[in-house]
């Protein structure tokens, strides 16, 4: 009796794998959008040189066609979500019956009228090997366009306003180069159909990442933080690269007839079907962890996402903020069967990636508050909401994860935008030094800055309050008041999504009073920057205020029905290679706990800023940064506390002091001995014994016998040669003589023998 | 029939030329001596051919005649070129091809 497979129709089709491989034009070409920026990046970097603006042109045509490409998708895939009824894929698995003898489904893979919702599924050959074919392809879901869509728009943005603020650098072809191969890569990576697929595109944004931090080499902390980034994400990538075998020899011991697979849909699909052993998912999911933990900026290994500010601001906007580090994100939801069961996140109240997600949202959002630089504290709010998106599908709210990570790239992408263009009219990134009473001066980033702040911190009616609330409610850990439905009961992780709210909200109030607010403390007179910077700005600004319209929770009284969870319906999965996660039920209560969280955080900031710190400046006469006897130097707690943060935690002396240091000092010492004592010694013991026995053999066996005996056969055959030539007389008669007498003896034999 | 008599006839043939080729220092005996083997030959062929009243001993004896004139005239003219160079058909003398 089988007793596997309850997802796949009853009479054993196989199992259903939720895709397809009918669909639009659009939809089954998709692999054209991250075609063009590759090809982008060729032509900048042969041609970019002899162009009028220096390859800047070919860039942004390329990506403004790959936009227009990827919204035409997105209308496409609204088209089919719900109207497309072709043939769903079905593949053999392996079933176990009850004896535990495990045998292949002989109904094989075919095609049965689908359900909507299928993802477009298209492969093509890579190479083969051995018999194992690997494809190469893109699988085209509701996630795949909103990430196509967020990484056109953002990188086109991007490009547009790093033609301002880059311009006149001295590798300004290079860069747009490798911004174009960065979203090449990066669009790559989103509609990968394959999971080695996505680990070349996930090593390729690495290397872009690598590059673009390290745009200006010249400076040592340039070229060291672009190391750290790219060493710190190699450790990660070791958990991706074990995971991804691990998956694909798992999936090929499920599948009759197949040595492994790649495929996403297949190992989702397996996973939820139940076909993989708990222990397999628990291990690819933990090192596929790993992964998300480097790339994403998870702590403990989030110290390289503040370095890697050391490049060019439109970078950290497009790959440090928006894109490339949601890379994580993106893929615990591309994998989500995996992690679901792996983690077992349905009816627990805490796991791993849940953990590890809450803990770094306020591990990041602490750190914010102690930074001068502008952009590291928004690269620790990075941290922070990124930590968010990953509590979030620990939890099992996926489509609020996805959610979030869709709208903190628009505010994200503004809000960094905003420092690098007041960074631009001070020539500095320092907020206590150098900023101070800029909103009379740069009115338009200003403004910008704030509705990116407010979405940030996540009050209603902007973008960051919807995804944000969304989390809340799908911790589930609000049966008290009312949300309930969700996968478990997350209470400690509904506790530190609210504490990381109130933090949130008032590190950004600091962040805003140092730069716009108080008296301007730099030099020179700063200046609004020019319509191609702030016409970027102003539009992820609007993105910011109605992006969170999209997914209006269902029930939401204040909107019309057809207008909620639009963002859900078109993007959450509902097919095979997804998990059957439940919904959390939205609350009121929750919504306005939240906001009230929300703002206690800005009005605690804003009273030590607005009014504490305001009042003490007009005190002295100059523009104060902190109270001269603020916490820090009443309390010793707090000091002590301070000292902590500014250190961020010590862990980038723990990595370099013990990790790095430790391994260096003992392991080379040890490594040296191994070397000289054993390694050198085996050589030269060896060396020696070979040349004794070298001389041994020479003497005895060369010199004796082989030579011997060569010298005997040349002996031999000269004497015997000398006792021949005598019959080679030259007298025809002798050699008739001795032709007859040879004839004479053949005769004789014959004669005797017949 | 007695073909006895015919090989016996060709073998005394055969041996005065064995002998004629090994023992004479003239080059011209020499070669009369290959003629008389050969002719020892053709009897024998002839004579198995009558014995077997089979054409085939004629046919071979009058192929060998015809090759045995051939290789007479090289034999005399070689014999010749002989003469004029060194003025001696001493065959024993000849020995310039030793190893």
């Amino acid at each position: 009796m089988d007793v596997l497979l309850t997802i796949g129709s009853a009479a054993g089709d196989g199992l259903a794998l939720g895709i397809t491989e009918g669909g639009s034009w659009l939809l089954r070409n998709v692999w054209l959008i991250p075609l063009l920026p590759a090809l982008s990046f060729i032509g900048i970097l042969f041609f970019g040189k002899k162009m009028p603006r220096g390859g800047s042109e070919l860039g942004i045509a390329a990506v403004g066609i790959a936009f227009v490409l990827a919204l035409l998708t997105g209308i496409a895939w609204i088209d089919h979500r719900d109207n497309f009824h072709g043939g769903e894929v079905h593949v053999a698995v392996v079933q176990v019956d009850d004896h535990g003898v495990a045998h292949g489904d002989d109904h094989g893979a075919g095609h049965e009228p689908g359900h909507p919702s299928l993802a477009v599924h298209r492969t093509a050959t890579w190479f083969q090997t051995n018999g194992v074919e690997f494809t190469v392809g893109t699988l085209v879901d509701g996630l795949a366009v909103m990430m196509l869509l967020v990484v056109t728009l953002v990188s086109l943005l991007v490009h547009v306003y790093s033609t301002d603020y880059v311009h006149g650098d001295r590798r300004y072809t290079h860069f747009f180069a490798f911004l174009s191969l960065f979203s090449a890569s990066m669009l790559l990576l989103v509609v990968s159909e394959n999971t080695l697929q996505l680990l070349c595109a996930w090593e390729l944004v690495g290397v872009c990442s690598f590059a673009l931090i390290g745009h200006w080499w010249e400076e040592k902390p340039n070229s060291d933080a672009a190391l750290k980034a790219f060493l710190t994400n190699r450790v990660g990538d070791m958990g991706l690269l074990v995971g991804v075998t691990v998956l694909f020899f798992a999936a090929g011991s499920a599948l009759p007839d197949r040595f492994g697979s790649f495929s996403i849909a297949e190992t989702n699909a397996l996973a939820n079907s139940g076909a993989l052993s708990h222990t397999t998912l628990v291990v690819a999911a933990s090192c596929l962890m790993a992964a998300v933990m480097s790339k994403s900026g998870q702590f403990f290994l989030h110290t390289w996402l503040p370095d890697a500010m050391a490049g060019p601001t439109p970078v950290s906007a497009l790959i440090h903020a928006a894109t490339m580090v949601v890379a994580g994100v993106f893929m615990i939801a591309r994998m989500y069967g995996v992690f679901f069961e792996g983690f077992q996140i349905g009816g627990s109240s805490i796991n791993l990636m849940a953990f590890i997600g809450g803990l770094t949202t306020i591990v990041g959002a602490l750190l914010a508050f102690v930074q001068r630089d502008i952009k590291k504290v928004l690269a620790y709010s990075t941290i922070s909401q990124l930590g968010y998106m990953v509590l979030a599908l620990g939890v099992g709210a996926w489509t609020a994860a996805v959610f979030h990570l869709f709208t903190h790239a628009f505010f994200k992408a503004c809000l960094f935008l905003g420092s690098g263009s007041v960074s631009h009219a001070v020539h500095s990134f320092d907020m206590k030094s150098d900023m101070g009473g800029l909103r009379k001066d740069m009115p338009h980033t200003y403004r910008t800055f704030m509705i990116g702040t407010v979405a940030l911190a996540g009050l209603p009616p902007l973008a960051g309050f919807w995804s944000k609330d969304e989390i809340l409610v799908g911790t589930g850990g609000w049966g008290l008041m009312g949300g309930t439905g969700g996968n478990g009961a997350y209470t400690l992780m509904l506790g530190m999504g609210m504490l990381t709210a109130a933090l949130t909200a008032a590190y950004m109030t600091r962040c805003v009073y140092l730069t716009f607010f108080g008296e301007f403390r730099g030099h020179g007179e700063p200046h609004e920057s020019g319509p191609r910077i702030t016409g970027p700005l102003w539009i992820l600004a609007g993105l910011a205020i109605v992006a969170g319209f999209f997914n209006m929770p269902k029930g939401f009284q204040l909107a019309p029905g057809s207008l909620q969870e639009r963002f859900g319906h078109f993007v959450e999965p509902v097919a095979g290679y997804f998990p059957a996660i439940s919904h959390a039920t939205p609350s009121w209560s929750l919504a306005i706990v939240s906001t009230l969280v929300v703002i206690g955080g800005i009005a605690a900031s804003g009273w030590y800023y607005f009014i504490k710190v305001e009042a003490a400046s007009k005190a002295v006469g100059t523009s104060l940064t902190e109270l001269p006897d603020g916490p820090t130097t009443k309390y010793p707690l707090a000091r002590m506390g301070h000292t902590l943060l500014s250190n961020k935690y010590y862990l980038d002396h723990f990595y370099n002091g013990v990790v790095a240091d430790g391994t260096k000092g003992p392991l080379a010492r040890m490594a040296n001995r191994i070397n000289q004592d054993v390694i050198d010694r085996t050589v030269d013991v060896v060396g020696e014994t070979a040349v004794k026995a070298g001389t041994v053999v020479y003497e005895k066996i060369d010199q004796l016998v082989v030579d011997g005996a060569v010298n005997a056969s040349g002996r031999g055959s000269s004497s015997a040669g000398e006792e021949l030539r005598k019959i080679n007389s030259g007298k025809v008669q002798s050699y008739a003589a001795i032709l007859f007498a040879a004839a004479t003896v053949l005769a004789g034999i014959l004669i005797v023998l017949v | 029939m007695l073909l006895n008599q015919f090989l016996i006839l060709s073998a005394v043939l055969f041996s005065i030329g064995v002998y004629g080729v090994l023992a004479r220092r003239n080059g011209v005996l020499v070669l009369m001596s290959i003629e008389l083997i050969l002719n020892a030959v053709n009897i024998n062929l002839v004579a198995f051919g009558a014995f077997r009243a089979s054409v085939s001993g004629e046919v071979f004896a009058l192929f060998v005649i015809a090759v045995a004139a051939a290789e007479v005239g090289v034999g005399l003219a070689m014999v010749l070129l002989l003469y004029r160079n060194r003025r001696s058909i001493d065959l024993t003398l000849i020995d310039q091809l030793r190893g």
